[in-house]
């Protein structure tokens, strides 16, 4: 078997707001390289082809599956985690309150992923109808909730940031 | 971890040019929605890749000067739905590239890669096929234009020559001016799916809104390429607005499309919902047009 | 005293789970480990000749080649089901390790093990195999039949795993009676799978002579067993570690891939070896829900009396045992209970085929039953020409019935009272009437359907929990028990009974969520729907067991009686006069720190369980057929659940959302489909096999009715399955009040729908 040179690089990007760098094996995913190097444990994989969303991530503030991404690209990228959400003493954000409080997690391993998708949908400080929801929210399976309540804590909190009443 | 041999990223688009010539085997990857998956699979394993995905010289819409709408080809399609230019000018592909796979994937997955994989399924194919889009492809020698209907040579087979990068989807002005269009996905999940079939109409009618000038018709899933149904085209063009047209114009559909038998659905079936969906798309579109149905 | 049962309190995994910190498996492996991939048959029958490793050992990092022909000749058992002693009763064992007699496209042929995944994966790729390719089976009906290519067949000669029956009165004799309308119906169901978030996986390395292996598993006590009799070692030498899990439905109660992965482990000199499935793998070679297909036959009198019935019911295996005969054998049983009816004749047979294994599935056969008896309860209301409402609720069991067997009774007007309310919230009988005789192109309709659940296994199978509560010096305090979190939130639900049941704040309850059968008690984990229901027994029980302890100490401390003392809100408490005497915080100090009698306060116990409880719902559906599209788009679905007191109603209300989108995906999009040429899938990907998204579903709306279980400590009983029982018969059912089209199979995918609606001249083309 022919015998391959493994390629190194260097990465240079903005991790949760921190400057970093790595250097990785060009073959890696940006899902190994947040699991493995960073130990980004709220990084899942689910499917490892973009189907399921468990590996969200945002990248420059859009939610990208991070298994269908190549660790190099991330160069001078701003990469957010939902490790990036939490406050300095471990404060849950509103988000992530939201998700608590409706009895949105239940097995947990499509939850970041969802969280994530919801903060790119909330700092779009837009109004959604229910259907335009779904649809942002559509990127990601999952298999415990039916979606209900994910759906509920997204729009609790949408209407929480937005200064209005949750119509009923 | 992906299994490749080797990832040689492009720095511009002469360096992808360059890139090209050097390692001839080597399989572009734009965003990767398509190839990582296939690397994944173990389709594409140990192979050589060349990335231009952060080439953001060929990303964006824009007007050229003579009113041709430009597409660069690393537009990914979210970009595309929320473009001005693209509301103003061919709304439809917006809708069209908005129904691919997932949020996700539709910030990663580009035009560019969507036509460049020569799948029949593509959101984009359909539309910009009746829209008589133009594929820009820049190689070794230049710049070349060609139609899109030339670009896809089979199934999984476009006309990218040696060297050549595609660059741009180009939609000259007379092709969009007065038109409007409407894309049904027919598909068995109303997200993260591929399309069964996928028909995009578009009409231009006349000035009292009372004739079709001309309207167009593409289809995807409906042979192993996007393809026209010119005989449906014809027979609506000059014709006054009605809903007997749009029965008439659906009918003939079936004149020029070959869907197949595939587990993933039969022919027949295929058969009907592509009048049915011509049908319906070509009512939308003369709505939109501001006929009156 | 404040109770916590009953409250929607906070799961207790969920800042973790919130915040991606709650560690699963892949988490947890150290990134030394050796990774194991599998070489998967590429054919669905026949015998593996030779395997040419020489290319895979050559690729760089390529620690280990192993090939059915290295694996030990011992053939185990996978199902998630309690051990027998009995070896009558034991389940069924017919697989090795690898295979060299393969059996479906996917089988287990050879294993390696590299130094990282790309490696492994080219070595797989690399290796050489090859067969003696013989003819296979997919359908349950040919694999029945003479001459049929024959799975196991020195034991199970023509592909019969399995028959029982049910003889009720006399069949034969009751349907000559004169002027009683015949309806008959073949219903079919599809091979569907779990799909879980988290695909199984696992980790192994021997430590002290002893092989661990950290699963993602409902059933770490059960995998221990298991992994021992694979790999022949003495129970007690295998340590399974489980710890939060991404979702199981039924998949992970099973042996998948822990024997595998300990092996590979102890052929490495006891290295760290990980073994993860890919999505792929997970739909084809771990476990699927079984397709049934299922004849029934009634006769009516013309006022709706049911007078006889017959029921025939094919269940499609796959190619090992797994939990086997166990799921269809729970759905014909429930078939005489569900409609009383005095001459009843049910034969149900599960058959060997060269397709997955199917094994336990969220429901465990009712989903399958409840499909063909309750499209099959619409169809004789078509043919007698009665409301599908009145025709329920004259023939549906009634309040006070006992079954035989099980020895369960109704104890409520459960039915009645579940429909009312979902009537409350869908006007079903108006839209039923008003739906009838639609034309057009796009119509709509609403239907019904009732399913019948049985809480936990007894007296089928052996029911015990255990568990142990240690207190704490602050006044809290630990408890474990075997059963297992796997999504589902009997953490919580457990913490809530705790709390009550030994006095003490839920805050100071803290639960071991992870198993470990070095440490956690025995339990044989997640399954049925008895999580609730036999964990409240142990839970109760040992909580007593550890107030009694608490009290004596407390006799000690504060001289006053036993008799006259209580522990409430963890204080401890004088009766007599209500004065609190001190908190059981100082107790705990005061006992464990004691110079005259230190002590430590813990409670352990084991309750065996031998009851069990009915658990009844219903679904109504209201669907908008788009007949030239071939589309039916659920606009609403209802459920309503009994399933005894609730717990804790917010997680209640989520379970059963999360079953009913299961249900829907059964009834309108999923099924894992295989190619009659070469028996491979086809669509065993997250993208071609139709799992509902985000845009399928409408607004989920979920009831209940609590009336509380007698025989259970918490007046509690099954929910987790239940909930994916109901719908997709109900959605059928709205597809017949819309169309008049009663279609026989599900998922009723646009396919179905365009030759259905051909068939009844609905579209021409």
């Amino acid at each position: 078997m022919e015998k391959h040179n493994i390629q190194y690089q260097t990465v240079r990007f903005n991790l949760n707001g921190k400057d970093v760098e790595r250097t990785v094996d060009v073959r890696a995913s940006l899902t190994d390289m947040l699991r493995n190097d960073f130990r980004m444990t709220s990084v899942k994989k689910g499917c490892e082809v973009g189907e399921c969303g468990a590996c969200n991530v945002l990248i420059d503030g859009e939610a990208f599956n991070s298994c269908i991404y190549l660790a190099v690209w991330a160069e001078g990228k701003k990469v957010r985690t939902l490790e990036g959400l939490l406050g300095p003493n471990g404060e849950l954000s509103d988000i992530q309150q939201a998700f608590v409080d409706e009895a949105a997690i239940q097995c947990g391993f499509c939850s970041p992923g969802f969280i994530l998708t919801a903060v790119e949908i909330l700092e779009s400080g837009k109004e959604y109808t229910d259907a335009e929801l779904r649809k942002l929210l559509s990127g990601h399976l999952c298999r415990c909730t039916g979606y209900e309540n994910i759906l509920r804590a997204v729009k609790k909190t949408m209407y929480k940031r937005l200064g209005k009443e949750l119509p009923q | 971890m992906y299994d490749m041999k080797a990832l040689y990223q492009a720095k511009s688009v002469k360096d992808a040019v360059a890139l090209r010539l050097a390692h001839p085997e080597a399989q572009i990857i734009a965003g990767g929605s398509d190839v990582l998956v296939q690397m994944r699979e173990g389709k594409r394993a140990g192979a050589e890749f060349i990335s231009i995905q952060t080439l953001d010289e060929i990303r964006g819409v824009f007007l050229d000067a003579d009113g041709t709408l430009r597409i660069g080809a690393l537009t990914s399609f979210s970009h595309i739905t929320r473009d001005p230019l693209i509301q103003k000018y061919i709304n439809v592909l917006g809708e069209a590239v908005d129904q691919v796979g997932g949020p996700q994937i539709r910030n990663i997955g580009t035009i560019g890669g969507n036509t460049c994989n020569g799948v029949t399924s593509a959101d984009s194919a359909s539309t910009l096929h009746a829209w008589e889009a133009i594929v820009e492809l820049t190689g070794p020698n230049g710049v070349r234009r060609q139609p899109i209907q030339d670009f896809y040579i089979k199934a999984g087979k476009v006309d990218l020559r040696e060297g050549e990068i595609q660059t741009a989807i180009l939609i000259p002005k007379e092709s969009y001016r007065n038109f409007f269009g409407h894309y049904i996905k027919y598909a068995m999940r109303n997200a993260m799916d591929i399309a069964t079939l996928g028909t995009s109409v578009n009409v231009r009618l006349s000035a009292d809104k009372k004739t079709v000038e001309r309207a167009r018709v593409a289809f995807g899933v409906a042979g192993p390429v996007p393809l026209r149904a010119e005989t449906a085209e014809k027979l609506a063009a000059g014709q006054p607005v009605s809903l007997e047209l749009a029965e008439r114009f659906a009918q003939a559909v079936k004149e020029d499309i070959n869907p197949r038998d595939s587990w993933r659905a039969a022919k027949d079936f295929r058969l009907h919902i592509a009048v049915e969906s011509a049908k319906r798309a070509f009512i939308e579109s003369v709505k939109l047009a501001g006929g009156d149905l | 005293m404040s109770k916590s049962v009953g409250k929607s309190v906070i799961r207790v995994d969920a800042y973790e789970k919130a915040t991606g910190r709650a560690k699963y498996m892949d988490d947890l492996c150290d990134r030394s480990a050796l990774i194991a991939k599998i070489c998967h048959s590429t054919i669905a029958h026949g015998f593996v000749k030779s395997v040419d490793t020489s290319a895979a050992e050559a690729v760089p990092g390529v620690v280990k080649v192993l090939t059915c022909f290295d694996a030990p000749d011992i053939e185990f058992p996978t199902a998630g089901h309690p051990w027998s002693t009995d070896p009558h009763h034991q389940d069924v064992a017919d697989r090795k390790l690898l295979n060299q007699h393969v059996r479906y496209y996917g089988d287990e042929v050879a294993v390696v093990i590299a130094e990282d995944e790309v490696a492994a994966s080219q070595a797989v790729r690399a290796i050489r195999v090859e067969y003696e390719e013989l003819p296979f089976v997919l359908d349950v009906q040919e694999a029945m039949k003479d001459g049929a290519p024959q799975l196991h067949e020195e034991r199970y000669p023509g592909n019969i795993l399995a028959h029982s029956d049910v003889r009720r009165g006399d069949y034969e004799t009751a349907r000559q009676e004169p002027g009683l309308i015949k309806v008959e119906g073949w219903y079919d169901t599809p091979t569907v799978q779990h799909c879980h978030i988290e695909n199984h996986g696992c980790f192994a390395y021997e430590e002290a002579g002893r092989v661990v292996v950290v699963s993602s598993t409902q059933i770490p006590h059960i995998v221990r067993r298991v992994v021992g009799q694979a790999l022949g070692l003495p129970w007690g030498r295998v340590r399974i570690i489980k710890p939060y899990i991404g979702g199981g439905f039924g998949n992970k109660q099973d042996a998948l891939y822990e024997p595998l992965c300990a092996w590979c482990s102890t052929k490495v000199g006891g290295r760290l070896v990980k073994l993860e499935c890919s999505r792929e793998e997970t739909f084809v070679s771990n476990r699927v829900r079984h397709a049934i297909r299922t004849h029934i036959i009634s006769y009516v009198r013309p006022d709706g009396t049911l007078v006889a019935r017959k029921l025939e019911a094919f269940s499609n295996q796959g190619a090992y045992a797994s939990h086997g005969h166990g799921i269809v054998a729970k759905g014909m049983n429930a078939f005489p209970q569900l409609y009383p009816c005095p001459n009843v004749e049910c034969d149900s047979w599960t058959v060997y085929t060269n397709r997955p294994s199917a094994g336990a599935m969220r429901g465990y056969g009712i989903p399958q039953a409840m499909f063909a008896g309750e499209s099959h309860i619409d169809d004789i209301c078509k043919a007698i020409h009665m409301f599908p409402l009145e025709f329920r609720r004259k023939n549906l069991m009634p309040m006070g019935y006992v079954d035989g067997f099980s020895k369960n009774e109704l104890y409520s007007d459960t039915f009645n009272q579940c429909m009312d309310k979902a009537l409350e919230l869908l006007d079903y009988r108006r839209k039923f009437e008003e739906y009838q005789n639609q034309t057009g192109p796009v119509r709509r309709g609403v239907g019904l359907a009732v399913f019948w659940y049985n809480t936990a296994v007894w007296p089928i199978s052996l029911e015990s929990s255990s568990c142990r509560m240690v207190l704490n010096q602050d006044g809290s305090l630990q408890f474990q028990t075997g059963e297992t979190e796997i999504g589902q939130g009997c953490d919580t639900a457990y913490s809530q009974m705790v709390a009550d049941a030994v006095g003490i704040p839920l805050g100071d309850v803290h639960v071991v969520s992870t198993q470990d059968t070095d440490i956690t008690p025995f339990g044989t984990g997640a399954y049925a729907s008895r999580q609730t229901y036999i964990g409240g027994f142990s839970i109760m029980q040992t909580a007593l067991a550890l107030r009694e302890r608490i009290l004596n100490v407390a006799h000690e401390q504060t001289r006053m009686p036993v008799s006259n003392l209580d522990l409430v809100d963890g204080q401890i408490v004088r009766k007599s006069d209500g004065r609190v005497l001190k908190s059981l915080g100082d107790l705990a100090t005061e006992s464990l720190y004691s110079l005259e009698s230190s002590r430590h306060i813990t409670a352990e116990t084991t309750a065996q369980i031998k009851s069990n409880a009915y658990s009844f719902g219903c679904s109504f559906a209201e669907v908008e057929v788009d007949i030239p599209m071939c589309k039916a788009t659920l606009l609403r679905l209802v459920n309503v659940h009994d399933c005894g007191t609730l717990i804790n109603p917010a997680l209640a209300e989520a379970q059963v959302h999360g079953g009913m989108s299961m249900a829907i995906g059964y009834g309108l999009s999923e099924e894992l489909k295989f190619d009659e040429r070469t028996g491979k899938p086809l669509n065993n990907n997250l993208l071609d096999y139709k799992l509902s998204t985000f845009m399928d579903h409408p607004t989920l709306e979920a009831a209940f009715v609590e009336n509380p279980e007698p025989t259970s400590p918490y007046g509690t009983k099954a929910l987790g399955e239940p909930p994916a029982c109901s719908g997709a018969p109900a959605i059928r059912n709205a597809v017949l009040n819309a169309t008049g089209v009663a279609i026989d199979s599900c998922p009723i995918t646009p396919h179905v729908l365009y030759r259905k609606f051909k068939e009844a001249g609905l579209i021409n083309d």
